[in-house]
Formats: structure tokens, sequence, C-alpha cells
């Protein structure tokens, strides 16, 4: 029952987002687009992170290179359409190499090795200036239509990408592959024996959360006209979309709409009231969500709250 | 330039680097907890000494142990109300919590410090041997950095604190029965992160300009050193902060400036996939 | 004599110079129940970790159902057909019990969707007597049912070789009578069981055969009162005044 709310509210919630051109002024386009392209991100990252309980923080790596194969291939001509599926591709294969080698380490190593690719792409990229054009950045043919077209236009693709993410999460959800990640999250050399084949299952679900990252860095890069390495590998992006998941739910199917709406709503109230605070006042918001929605906001207990606030707490799945 | 003097830029370099990694490894190696505030702790070290020094004539030797009073009380106080609270959960968890506490300390120092690059410029003259020079800033703030780090290792050995530390870090049911406070160890193992972060900080002020943006890419130096020597102890992040300062100084002469940190990195994600208890293991203080 | 199943042939395991298993021959044939022995540290664990991949051996062969499988990796055991349970008992904490088992029926056992998975995975909760706890966590299960989990996981695998390390460490007399009355019959139902135990007295009701291994060698292997007539097991192992009263067990 309470499920069906949910995808109710959620449908609701997609509709209201993709009419926004018809009635809401151009600021609210913008962040409906902003709010779209975090929930791919965020249902990405709940993939890996979520089901597979894996700390990921390569989010802005996938979405970085994504940004700049499309970019670099659009620089040079390639039509928009084919750049992005360039782009996806690219990112998609990237995530396959680096997860054959990334995924043999577990916990802090794994956090810090997928971290630590994030600087290594920004640095890679600012240093190979003859394509990418360096720390200077690169510019990208824009979309010669009306302003308001233009961003109805990136803010239905952003959609139909969010789309595509919950789709691939209810799928994983409901399959094998789903089921084998959420025993792995539990207990990977339990899942091993029991015939999960470990290492591919983790390799499927990192690929699954690398390939629509790649698909909305390139059409964020088209949107946006220009891309910079800084800009594209940003630590905080890579940090914030976890952090998403885990306001709205890690492991869930609603939870990542849920947290990167509420997330991208908040963070615009900041920036606009507190100019010179909202990074301190994100900031208060992960510390309050760490200690008081443990489990998300669909997974929200009094009782645990309570539990953790007094110091009792000792969390599940422990890694 | 040649290899002696690159050599010594090295060494000096990697003494500095010792001294930045050295609290984050303890953190790290005794309470699991990557503590991504521990830039910030340094920057925060770096900017007091600044103000002290230029507003106040203070030189920062005189300052040292009140910087390092400061941040040891600062640790101890964030990690007894925060960090205590959720140390046994996953490590998407305390890295997040500690991510979240460094955006707040960050902007802080922004609002209050501005972001401005940093210096403490003391005169101290230049000293040249043969065709070598070493510049009496770097040879103090070289010298200071292997004191504060041989410093902390006497600590870990010799007192009954120190020991405490490695009761905890070895078992930490075994430590509780024997009657050890294990969250005021804790919060004692993080505070010393802290005060180490803030002398080095101190240090690093006297021989590079500091400012807050720098907090993300000492804290990526933190991480290196770390995993290349191995975590959490001190003979661990020597090893790691002399190697990531050799390499940074070589590749900065051979492949230039802008590839020192590419290489430091890449060699750090190999050595996680072949080593990952990094060149000297995790042995711990004993 | 029935044809053999899982042949381990000088088989070895050192960790850093201290050779934890050293040159084990054994057998297990088709449908047997065999007792495997031995003092703390003898290697027993060890043993069941090589056979099952947990790690590799240092030297030696393991081959099962005529196919030489040494080097194999744990899932690829299990999906042969080589169950196991384990000394501490290894569950989905946050899982409810039925899905606990569905996941050895949906990797290893014969089903390919889900649903089936959980239908079959019922039927062997029924089987071990936990039916009416399926949709509990499995982290709030006795320590009684967990093995029973355990055992129903395994079984859902549909193993055709069984080892079980240490099922009843941790249960009273009657949760113990209860399980091995359960061993005995998916043995009886053709499974080869190989199972490690530390209470002697259980193990001579129950093994056809009995093989004890003492400081990572196999010292002994036998009928159970062969065994506990063995010079060398009672000086390893059992002790005169208990090999007397196991003596008694033996032959009564």
């Amino acid at each position: 029952m309470m499920t069906r709310l949910g995808y109710l509210l959620l449908a609701a919630w997609f509709v209201l987002l993709a009419s926004l051109p018809f009635h809401a002024e151009n600021y609210i386009v913008r962040i409906g687009i902003v709010i779209a392209m975090y929930s791919t991100l965020a249902y990405s990252w709940n993939v890996i992170g979520g089901f597979a309980g894996y700390p990921s923080f390569s989010t802005a790596a996938f979405f970085g290179i994504g940004a700049y194969i499309g970019g670099v291939a659009q620089h040079n001509g390639m039509p928009m359409g084919l750049a992005w599926a360039l782009a996806t591709l690219g990112v998609g294969f990237f995530a396959f190499s680096l997860g054959a080698i990334l995924l043999r380490l577990r916990g802090h190593y794994f956090a810090i090795g997928s971290i630590v690719v994030v600087e290594v792409c920004r640095l890679l990229i600012s240093s190979w200036r003859d394509v990418t054009g360096g720390g200077s950045g690169l510019n990208i043919p824009i979309l010669k239509w009306q302003p308001d077209e233009v961003l109805a236009f990136f803010l239905w693709v952003m959609l139909v990408l969010f789309a595509v993410g919950f789709i691939i999460n209810l799928l994983v959800d409901r399959t094998p592959l789903g089921f084998g990640l959420r025993c792995i999250r539990q207990n990977e050399e339990a899942a091993a024996m029991v015939g999960v084949n470990t290492s591919q299952y983790k390799l499927a679900g990192y690929v699954l959360s690398a390939l629509l990252c790649g698909t909305a860095g390139a059409a964020n890069a088209s949107w946006v006209g220009y891309i910079d390495p800084s800009e594209s590998f940003s630590i905080i992006m890579t940090l914030k979309v976890p952090v998403m998941v885990m306001l709205g739910g890690a492991g869930t199917l609603l939870g990542p709409a849920l947290g990167a709406g509420g997330f991208v709503m908040l963070e615009e109230i900041f920036w606009s009231s507190y100019l010179n605070w909202n990074r301190a006042l994100l900031g208060g918001v992960i510390v309050l969500l760490i200690f008081f929605l443990p489990g998300g906001l669909l997974k929200f207990s009094l009782k645990k709250v309570f539990a953790r606030v007094t110091g009792f707490a000792t969390s599940g799945a422990g890694r | 330039m040649d290899v002696a003097q690159i050599l010594l830029n090295g060494i000096v370099l990697g003494a500095i680097y010792a001294s930045l990694a050295v609290g984050f490894s303890l953190v790290w190696g005794v309470l699991n907890v990557i503590n991504m505030l521990h830039g910030s702790f340094i920057v925060l070290g770096g900017y007091l000494a600044f103000f002290g020094w230029h507003f106040y004539g203070v030189h920062p030797l005189l300052l040292l142990p009140a910087i390092a009073a400061t941040l040891f009380v600062f640790g101890y106080t964030i990690q007894y109300i925060f960090i205590n609270k959720v140390v046994t959960a996953p490590v998407l968890t305390t890295l997040t919590l500690t991510f979240g506490l460094d955006m707040i300390l960050y902007n802080l120092i922004v609002v209050y410090f501005s972001p401005t690059p940093r210096r403490v410029t003391l005169d101290l003259g230049t000293f040249e041997f043969f065709d070598v020079i070493l510049p009496g800033d770097r040879l103090v703030g070289m010298v200071l950095a292997g004191l504060l780090t041989g410093l902390l290792l006497l600590v870990m050995k010799a007192s009954k604190i120190g020991r405490a530390i490695v009761a905890v870090r070895m078992d930490r049911t075994a430590a509780e029965l024997m009657g050890i406070r294990v969250n005021h160890i804790y919060a004692i193992t993080f505070g010393i992160g802290a005060l180490m972060a803030g002398s080095a900080g101190t240090v690093f002020a006297m021989v590079f300009p500091i400012s807050v943006n720098l907090s993300g890419i000492l804290l990526g130096k933190a991480f290196v050193v770390c995993v290349i020597g191995g975590l959490g102890s001190v003979s661990g992040a020597l090893v790691g902060g002399l190697a990531l300062g050799l390499i940074e100084s070589f590749s900065g002469v051979f492949l230039g400036a802008e590839h020192a940190l590419t290489v430091g990195f890449v060699l750090m994600l190999f050595l996680l996939l072949v080593k990952p208890t990094g060149l000297v293991g995790t042995k711990g203080y004993e | 004599m029935s044809e053999a199943i899982l042949e381990i042939t000088k088989l070895s395991k050192n960790f850093g110079g201290v050779s934890a298993v050293s040159a084990v021959d054994l057998t297990l044939r088709k449908g047997e129940l065999v007792g495997l022995i031995g003092p703390n540290g003898a290697g027993k664990t060890t043993l069941v970790n090589l056979v099952t991949g947990v790690f590799p051996p240092s030297s030696g062969r393991i081959v099962f159902n005529g196919e030489d499988v040494t080097g194999q990796k744990p899932y690829q055991a299990a999906r042969r057909g080589m169950a196991r349970t384990f000394q501490i008992v290894q569950p989905f904490p946050d899982m409810n019990v039925l899905d606990n088992v569905a996941a050895g029926a949906l990797f290893s056992g014969s089903e390919r969707s889900l649903a089936a998975a959980r239908d079959a995975a019922y039927e062997h909760l029924k089987f071990v007597g936990i039916d009416p706890l399926a949709s509990q966590q499995a982290s709030s299960l006795t320590l009684a049912n967990r093995k029973r989990m355990e055992l129903a996981k395994s079984l859902a695998m549909k193993p055709t070789v069984l080892m079980l390390d240490e099922v009843n460490a941790g249960l009273n007399s009657g949760e113990i009578e209860g399980a091995m009355d359960l061993i005995r019959e998916v043995a009886r139902q053709g499974t080869t069981i190989l199972i490690i135990e530390h209470l002697m007295k259980v193990m001579l009701g129950v093994s056809e055969r009995i093989v004890v291994l003492h400081h990572g060698e196999l010292i002994a292997s036998g009928t159970p009162s062969e065994i506990v007539n063995d010079d060398r097991v009672i000086e390893a192992y059992l002790g005169q005044k208990f090999a007397a009263q196991a003596r008694e067990l033996a032959d009564g």
C-alpha cells in the first residue's frame, strides 16, 4: 500500500517537473533540470552504493569523462545525439576497466581509491591540452534556439535519463542481479559461498552505476556550452550524490528521487538566502542527516534516532 | 638542476609531508575513520600562526604550543560529541560525517580568515654547500617537521596514553575489558591527530604560502602518504612522506611541475592494488 | 563400494611457513557420512576452506565428480555442488529467513527466478522445521535456529557434498539430537556428508567412517570402533580414559 502510494507520488513529481516549461519561469525550469540531472546521478549511484553497499565516490569521474567525451566529440563536429551515445559507451567501458581493478578493494581502501580516481582524471584531462583545452576549458557548440526552447529541451532530456535510471533500479531490484548485490552488501563471503559470482556481480553494478552519469555529463556539457576540469571533476559532486541517496534512503527505489529533489531544493534556498554560509549549511544538513536520518527519509524511525544521539549506535552491515 | 639539489628538495618536502600525514594516519589506523577534516585542520594551524605573527608579532615557534593545544581541544571535542556516536558504522557514514563537518569548518575559515594565501616570512638567510642551496626557512621547516614526528613516536611508545591508544587499536574489546575508556581514548587520538595537523600547518606556513583552498590538496597528500607508507604507524608516514617528497621533486624536474601530483596519485593507486598495506605495513606503534 | 565423489590428493597449505594442512589424502564416496575429528588447530576448517576454494592450496589436487577443481573460486565450488556451513554462522543479517535460504536456491540450486527460489526455500525451511519463522529477520533468530537456517540454505543449493563445520557448537543436548536427526535424514536421501565435530560421542553415533586430523596430517581413517582402538588417535587426541569410554559407546 505504502509503496503504491510512493510510486504514485513519484509519477506525480515526474509529471510536475515535465510540465514546468508550460507554467513556470525560466529560473524554476533551470532548477528542474538540475533536479532531474541529480536524480539520474543518484539512481546510478544507488546500484553500487545502495544495493551492493560499496562506498563508491567515483560519480564525478564518470560525469566528467562523459562531459569530456561528449564535449570533445561535439567540438570536433560530431552531432549532439551521437556524441552523447559515444559518451555513454565510453564511460561504460571506462567503468568496466576501472572496476575490474578497483573492486578488488574493500571498505576504506575502495572509498579512497574511488575518490582518487576523480582527482587523477581531473589532472590528466588538465594536462592533455591539445585535445581538452587544458585548464582553460573547452567551448562546445550550443543550440541556436530560443532560450526557453533550449531549457525545455534539456529538461526533457534529463527527465528521460531520470526515468531510465529509475527503470534500471527497478529491474535490478526485481532480478537475481539485485538480489545478489544485496547479499554482497550484507556478507560478501557468504554471498560467494551460496554461489554468487561476486566479482562479476559487482562489476555489473559498477558499470550500471556509471553509464547514465556519462550521458548526463555529456548532456550537461551541451547545455552549458563550456566545460573545464575543476567543474567537471568536482569532489563536492562526488560526495554530494551519495549524501542525496542516503538522505532519501539507500538501496530503496524511491529514495534517490526523494533525496536528490530535496537536496537540490534545500541547496537552492541556501544559495539564494545565505550566500556566504551555503557550504556550512550544507555541511550542517549532512551532519543532521547522519544523526537524525540514519536510514534516510524513507526509513525514518524515532527509535533509531534516539539510539544514535544517545550513543548506543551499532549500525547494521558493518564494513 | 643537479641531482643532489633535487634530492635535498625532495627530502625537505618529504619531512614536511610526513608531518602533514602522520595525524591522519593515526586517526585512520586507530579509529578506522577517514578524517576529511584533516586538510582544514592543517590550514587552521597555518592561519593561526600567520595571524599571531602578523598582528601581534608573536614568533610562530612561541605560538606553536598554543596552536597545538587549541587544535587538540578542538579535535577532542569533535570526536567526543560527533564521531564517537557513529565510529562503528560503515565507512560511508563516517566519511560523510567528517566531510559534512569539514564543510562547516571550511566555511568558518573562509568567513573569519578569508581565503587569501598567507605565509609567515622569516628572514633566515640561505645555506650553501658546494652547489646545493638550502634556504633557512626550509631547513627550519624540515627540522621542525622531523621533531614533531619524532615527538609523536616517543609519545606513542613511552607514555601511558600512547600505550592505551595502541591497546585500543589492537583489540578494542580487550582494551575495554581492561578498564580503558575507549571513547576517551578515541577522542584523545583524534585530538592528537588534530594537534599534529595544526602543528604541521604552522610549519608549512613558514615554508609555503597556505590558503584554505589548499585544504583539499593537503588532504590528498595525506591520503597518498598513508597508502604509500602504510597505515597507522609513524614509520609508515615517514617512509610514505619521504617517498612522495622525492617522487614529486624528481618528477617535477623531469616531467614538469604540473605532473608531479599526478605521478603521486597514480603511484598510490598502483600500491593500493598490489600492496594495500603500504611499504612499511600496518604493524602499529609498538 | 560406491564410486568416489571427492578425491583429495596430497593436499597441503602453508601460511607464511607454518603448515596448516600437510599432504592430506582423503576420498569421499557417494552417499557416505564421514566424520572429521581432531583437536583445536588441527587444520579441520582449513581443509574445508581449501576444498571450497576460500584459498588456493599450496600443493595437491582436488577432484570432484571426475573433474579437477583445484584452485576453484568459492562460487564455483557452490555451483558445482559443494555446500558448507560455517563454524560461526554466516547469515545475511538484514534479510528475512526465507530470502537467506532462497539465495542458496537461486544462485546454486536449480531455480532460475526469485519467486521459484522462494517457493523452494520454503520447502527447505519446512524440512528443518523453522518455516513459521520465514518472515523474521535472520539476525533475530536464536543460535539453534540460525544453524537450522544455515542448513536449509546449504540444502537449497542441492549439494552433492555437504560439509558441516561444527554444526553443534553452542547447542544443548536436545538441540544436538534434533540437528543430528536432520543430518541423518539428509544422508539417507543420498547426499554425501563430511561432518566436522568436537563431540566424539555424537560422531560415534552417526558416522560410517571417521578420519582424524592432527597437526595438519591425517593420522587415521576407519570405522568408529577402529578409530577408538587406534593407538595414535588415543595418544594424540582421545586420551586413555576417554578412549575406554568411547570404546564402550562404539561397541554398544
